[in-house]
């Protein structure tokens, strides 16, 4: 493919030495922003496996403790006569403190804040409960107890990263137009600088496509070198994100550790970026030859 | 398609006439045909629309009015895509060469084989053997730019010649060279015709068109006649150059 002999001296263009680094930089952009990407899906996906199997049952407190523990049996019992639930374990009170301790601080039980219970219910692998139906049975069964399967939580959430990953989308879709443009550009520039050459070829019996392979292959060779340019300052880059998240592990923030095939992925961005120099450079000459005799 | 004599006319012009726009007339209500086999001069002044009307027989432009046909096809009928087999069969030596000049003398000679798709082994063979012939066979690398203009008037009719094509349009080209190269050159167009090849020159050096002999076309003022040649003072180079050896053996790409 690289070895192909030119019969046009394309690599004297000038616009032959900026297009690469155009790219380069185009290629970068899409690096990081194709990254961005596959870790929100990864993350996203890690936390729809994870909530979508678990419920929690919360009942009100009671103003007695004999009225609560009836109430946390009572919820108990219609939890695990149910088929699709694997477990369901009531929330110890230690660890409801600890999940308030950053909104109220250091909770002592003792003070008799008037605390609901919660049941950390557990699905069967591909258990798919009706939770209306169960949210019912269990309002009959303990008053005041409210079922929260965290659909709506994680539907916003999905919501939000599916925007996300649509702007990114955009993005790369843009990225993508600025290099076809680009092409285009440098392509039409070069038809006119070697249209006497291109004439003298047409005369000897050249086809159209032989006169576009030849730009096509030096827009996939300078695709190629342009985005292995971008994509080596966009590895470092995700490189060095990731050891510094690594120095938060337990923090608030996800894992944006990408995995091995994510880099594949990434690998194989300046292939198509330069597979999309290559094939827009052949249309281009193609619909511009086509109005030559 | 035939002539009454059973040949086969390779170009035919009927009525062409060719006129820029706002412009004067170059060519005028051009009928000829040239058949299979056929040598012929194209003479006359400059500016008399000879270059013209071999850029429409060569499929360079296309006429404003009348009809071209080439091996039988009407040019006008025929699509784009068929155009590129039709000048596969037609070699041009331009009258300024037009060489590509980031590529040697083997490059520019070789054009004409790649194009066709002829395998590279074929294609050193042929273009060596024939840059030989012409005696350029110690300029195989060179560039253009670094080749006299006689040199580079031998390598655009090498790369002309070198598909065998069945029709061979020179424009001027002896206008660069010197007399020893040109009647080389005659003699080299004269073996393709002996070959085969239907050869069309455009000169406006009537006395070498007049030693070689041949039927001559005369254009003046955007029309074309026919002359009848008178004996040739000098047939088959009968200046004293040297006359070249057999034709290297050149399998047809058409």
């Amino acid at each position: 493919m690289f070895g192909h002999r030119s019969d046009l001296a394309l690599d004297r263009d000038p616009l032959d030495r900026f297009l690469p680094w155009l790219i380069a930089f185009m290629v970068y952009l899409a690096v990081l922003a194709l990254a961005g990407v596959l870790v929100i899906n990864d993350t996203a996906g890690r936390w729809e496996r994870g909530l979508g199997s678990t419920l929690t049952v919360q009942i009100a407190p009671a103003d007695s403790t004999e009225a609560a523990g009836a109430r946390l049996r009572s919820a108990l019992g219609v939890l695990r006569a149910t088929p699709e639930v694997a477990h369901a374990e009531p929330i110890p009170e230690s660890r409801i403190a600890a999940l308030l301790e950053p909104w109220l601080g250091e909770v002592d039980a003792a003070l008799d804040l008037p605390l609901p219970q919660l049941i950390d219910v557990q699905l069967k692998p591909g258990g798919d409960v009706d939770a209306d139906d169960l949210a019912k049975r269990l309002a009959a069964a303990v008053p005041g107890a409210v079922l929260d399967d965290h659909r709506v939580w994680l539907d916003r959430l999905l919501r939000l990263i599916h925007t996300v990953e649509v702007l990114a989308g955009l993005i790369l879709a843009l990225i993508g137009l600025v290099i076809a443009g680009a092409v285009v550009y440098a392509t039409r520039s070069g038809l006119a600088v070697h249209l006497d050459a291109i004439e003298v070829l047409h005369l000897i019996g050249a086809q159209d496509s032989y006169v576009a392979r030849q730009f096509a292959d030096r827009a996939l060779a300078l695709g190629l070198r342009g985005g292995v340019i971008g994509l080596l300052p966009g590895v470092a880059t995700l490189v060095g994100i990731d050891q510094l998240a690594a120095r938060l592990q337990g923090g608030p923030l996800p894992d944006l550790t990408l995995a091995p095939a994510h880099w594949v992925i990434l690998a194989v961005l300046p292939i198509a970026v330069a597979v999309i120099a290559m094939l827009t450079a052949r249309v281009t000459v193609m619909r511009n030859l086509a109005s030559m005799l | 398609m035939g002539t009454a004599e059973g040949k086969e006319v390779i170009v035919r012009f009927e009525g062409v006439g060719l006129k820029y726009p706002a412009g004067p007339e170059i060519l005028d209500d051009v009928s000829f045909e040239l058949e299979d086999g056929a040598f012929h001069f194209l003479t006359g002044p400059s500016g008399a629309g000879k270059t013209t009307l071999l850029r429409l027989m060569y499929l360079a432009m296309r006429p404003t009015s009348g009809r071209i046909t080439l091996f039988g096809d009407d040019t006008a009928k025929a699509s784009r895509a068929r155009l590129p087999a039709l000048r596969r069969r037609i070699g041009v030596v331009f009258q300024d060469f037009r060489l590509l000049d980031h590529l040697s003398t083997f490059d520019n000679v070789a054009l004409p084989l790649r194009i066709a798709g002829c395998h590279e082994s074929d294609v050193r063979e042929h273009v060596v053997d024939l840059l030989s012939w012409v005696g350029l066979e110690k300029h195989l690398e060179a560039l253009p730019q670094a080749l006299s203009g006689g040199q580079q008037q031998l390598v655009a009719t090498a790369r002309a010649v070198v598909g065998r094509p069945k029709l061979l349009i020179c424009d001027e080209p002896t206008g660069n060279v010197d007399d020893h190269i040109a009647v080389r050159l005659m003699h080299l167009f004269q073996e393709l015709n002996r070959l085969g090849t239907t050869v069309v020159v455009a000169t406006h050096n009537r006395t070498l068109a007049g030693r070689i002999g041949h039927r001559r076309l005369r254009m003046e003022h955007g029309r074309l006649w026919m002359e009848h040649p008178k004996v040739p003072e000098q047939a088959n180079g009968g200046s004293g150059a040297p006359r070249p050896t057999e034709a290297p053996a050149i399998e047809g790409i058409a």
